[in-house]
């Protein structure tokens, strides 16, 4: 079946919500207006407004409701238009969906998704355009998703709704217009694995979300230059897949990190760490990184496409990493 | 023009003013959107046109010390408080020449000269930082008026709420200016708010606070004086609901699908620039030749803009990284 990003998360969301009755989506313009990015178009006169429910602008209110409506049973999909708005809501989703099971000693529990739009690359500047999944990941108690493919666009979010604890699922904005096929019962997935999207021997790039494509074209301009590289989709950012990471390290003793967040403290430091602890003598060269540049987005076009990852600094660092290996 | 039964402006000129500076944003506008269709700007796009009342009326009151803040839908606040309109278009075509160089696109245009605090792009997001430039003037003596715009989306937020009340409890010399334009995106404000009356929660901070016609321009400018004067002279925030409508969709991504097109073509009447042309029209007091002059004024003004804009360059790649910190030490 030929299909988008954007309509395999909206069937997701039509699926669970034909499942379980437990399930509605909340959020600002889901209804009515059809989704600020045209997700939800269509759920609305599909399953009422009691289920599709248009909030107003208040995002610490209607995801702390969220989180209050997931301890009073319900499973609710929170959307946030943006991750720059999910700032608003920072302090109910750390300090009360991240910390609720641990702090009532394992009594209450809360089974919320937090579905929201991620990403630069669409020029709307330094309030709309940054890359916050590595912070998210940073919390404990939180399991956070970054599906880059049709596939995971489609399966992630029941296996999430499934999960007892808040998931949040992160959706690169310029993915939301990808097109290709998904096969016709393609349905949940695991949200444990990361997942090689391409194999190969000489150097692993390991990345998640928005940069997959860019990381994928970098590797086949690597195989014109007879440089086989290794895709590792993470998937998850947390829990981190430890075994995966450490499988393509052992296989090409080499890594780079992909990240479009900003590199200091970013996820990328973290999966750079990881591998210098766990497999530093599997190593045949220092582990690279290509992340953001360290300034909120650019509007100018020139501007933000040299701040976020390219295939052009993909293809250098893998370069360097292979060069290096006397 | 004896026999005519149309009231006589009193300040004909400053109607004929008011009248142009409306149109500069209107025109300005209507470039941006047909720019953004030849895909020179790029990014969000949000238009003022049929709110130009507001901004122009309110603007029309205030001093040159004074601050104003305004939302991602800021090019006319912009434009009226004195920003060059080439620097407008530049900063949307991403160039240097742009006020903000092009690092901050439509929705963040910043000026200090004009004690122009952004675009913001954040619902809300001006509301607090309005309280504390405010803060500042009172804790430095000054008597400085601090204008904050934003539209009733914003006062679902938990910001809104805070702001007012600091701003009340701390006797500030902010004005907020909620345009009140019936949508946030697709919400109906019917739908968002379980009581509807702004001025009223603005009253329940003990703000002094009134509804006006936002499409009104003099309406507009009458309440607007009153309310500046108000705190400038150390009255505390007071608060205006300007009751507008936006004529175009929300961004240039909206098809528009929760309201209807009767409710727009209802509103198209009211449109404040076509208003006030006909009123000073109808009592004499704009003969056509004046409104031609407007007009190619105006059009000259958006067309030497577009120039300046086009003529401009792209800021060195590696100059990427600066101002994340200030270049400058502290005044
Ligand atoms: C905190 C936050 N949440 C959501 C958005 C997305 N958004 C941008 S404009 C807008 C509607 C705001 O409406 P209103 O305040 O009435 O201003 P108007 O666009 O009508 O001028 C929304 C929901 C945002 N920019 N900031
Ligand atoms: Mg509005």
């Amino acid at each position: 079946m030929k299909t988008t990003y954007r309509e395999a998360t909206r069937a997701a969301m039509r699926d669970a919500m034909q499942r379980d009755d437990r399930v509605f989506l909340m959020g600002e313009d889901v209804g009515e207006y059809g989704g600020c990015f045209a997700v939800s178009l269509g759920l609305l006169e599909e399953f009422g407004p009691e289920r599709i429910r248009d909030t107003p602008l208040s995002e610490a209110g209607f995801v702390g409701a969220g989180i209050g409506a997931a301890l009073g049973g319900m499973r609710p999909i929170v959307e946030i238009m943006t991750v720059n708005f999910s700032l608003l809501a920072l302090d109910q989703i750390m300090n009360n969906a991240a910390t609720i099971s641990h702090m009532s000693g394992g009594q209450f529990n809360v089974p919320i998704v937090i579905r929201m739009t991620t990403g630069a690359g669409r020029q709307l500047a330094a309030q709309h355009s940054h890359s916050l999944e590595g912070w998210y990941a940073h919390i404990p108690g939180l399991r956070i998703l970054t599906p880059a493919t049709l596939a995971d666009a489609r399966g992630m979010l029941w296996t999430a709704l499934e999960d007892p604890d808040p998931v949040l699922i992160f959706e690169h904005g310029s993915l939301y217009n990808m097109a290709g096929d998904l096969d016709d019962d393609a349905g949940a997935v695991d949200i444990h694995a990361a997942a090689v999207r391409r194999p190969g021997a000489d150097v692993s790039l390991i990345t998640y979300g928005g940069t997959l494509q860019t990381v994928l074209d970098a590797a086949d301009q690597l195989a014109d230059e007879g440089i086989d590289a290794e895709v590792l989709d993470l998937r998850t950012l947390r829990p981190l897949d430890d075994a995966a990471i450490l499988a393509t390290v052992a296989k090409t003793h080499r890594a780079v990190v992909v990240d479009e967040g900003w590199r200091s403290g970013s996820i990328s430091a973290e999966i750079s760490a990881r591998i210098t602890e766990a497999a530093f003598f599997d190593l045949d060269a220092p582990v690279g990184r290509v992340c953001s540049a360290e300034v909120p987005t650019p509007y100018a076009r020139h501007l933000e496409l040299a701040a976020v990852p390219s295939a052009e600094r993909v293809v250098a660092a893998a370069r360097q990493a292979v060069g290096a290996h006397g | 023009m004896t026999g005519t039964a149309a009231p006589a402006f009193a300040d004909p000129k400053h109607a004929r003013h008011l009248l142009r500076q409306m149109l500069r944003v209107r025109r300005l506008e209507e470039k941006c959107v047909q720019l953004y269709s030849e895909a020179k700007i790029r990014g969000f796009l949000h238009v003022y046109i049929g709110e130009e009342a507001v901004a122009t009326g309110v603007m029309a009151t205030l001093q040159p010390e004074d601050a104003v803040l305004a939302t991602y839908r800021e090019h006319g606040h912009a434009l009226l408080r004195g920003v060059a309109a080439g620097a407008i278009l530049a900063e949307m075509y991403g160039h240097q020449e742009g006020c903000c160089r092009g690092r901050g696109g439509s929705m963040h245009l910043f000026d200090a000269a004009t004690r122009f605090y952004g675009g913001n792009a954040i619902v809300a997001g001006g509301l607090p930082l309005a309280v504390g430039l405010a803060l500042a003037d009172k804790l430095a003596g000054r008597r400085r008026v601090t204008a904050c715009f934003f539209g009733e989306g914003a006062v679902a937020e938990g910001e809104f709420h805070e702001s007012l009340n600091l701003a009340a409890l701390w006797q500030l010399p902010v004005l907020f200016c909620c345009e009140n334009n019936l949508y946030a995106m697709g919400t109906a404000l019917r739908r968002s708010e379980s009581q509807t009356d702004i001025a009223l929660k603005a009253a329940a901070y003990e703000i002094p606070a009134w509804a006006v016609d936002g499409m009104d321009v003099l309406a507009v400018e009458e309440a607007a004086r009153r309310a500046t004067d108000a705190v400038r002279a150390g009255g505390g925030p007071h608060f205006l609901e300007l009751r507008t409508y936006r004529f175009r969709a929300h961004s240039m991504f909206d098809p528009e699908r929760y309201r209807d097109k009767a409710e727009v073509a209802e509103w198209l009447e009211r449109d404040p620039i076509d208003h006030l042309r006909s009123a000073l029209e109808a009592a004499g007091q704009l003969r056509k030749k004046d409104w031609d002059a407007i007009q190619r004024e105006v059009d000259a003004e958006v067309q030497a803009a577009v120039d300046f804009a086009e003529a401009g360059t792209p800021e060195p790649t590696d100059e990427l990284t600066r101002f994340v910190y200030s270049e400058r030490s502290a005044p």
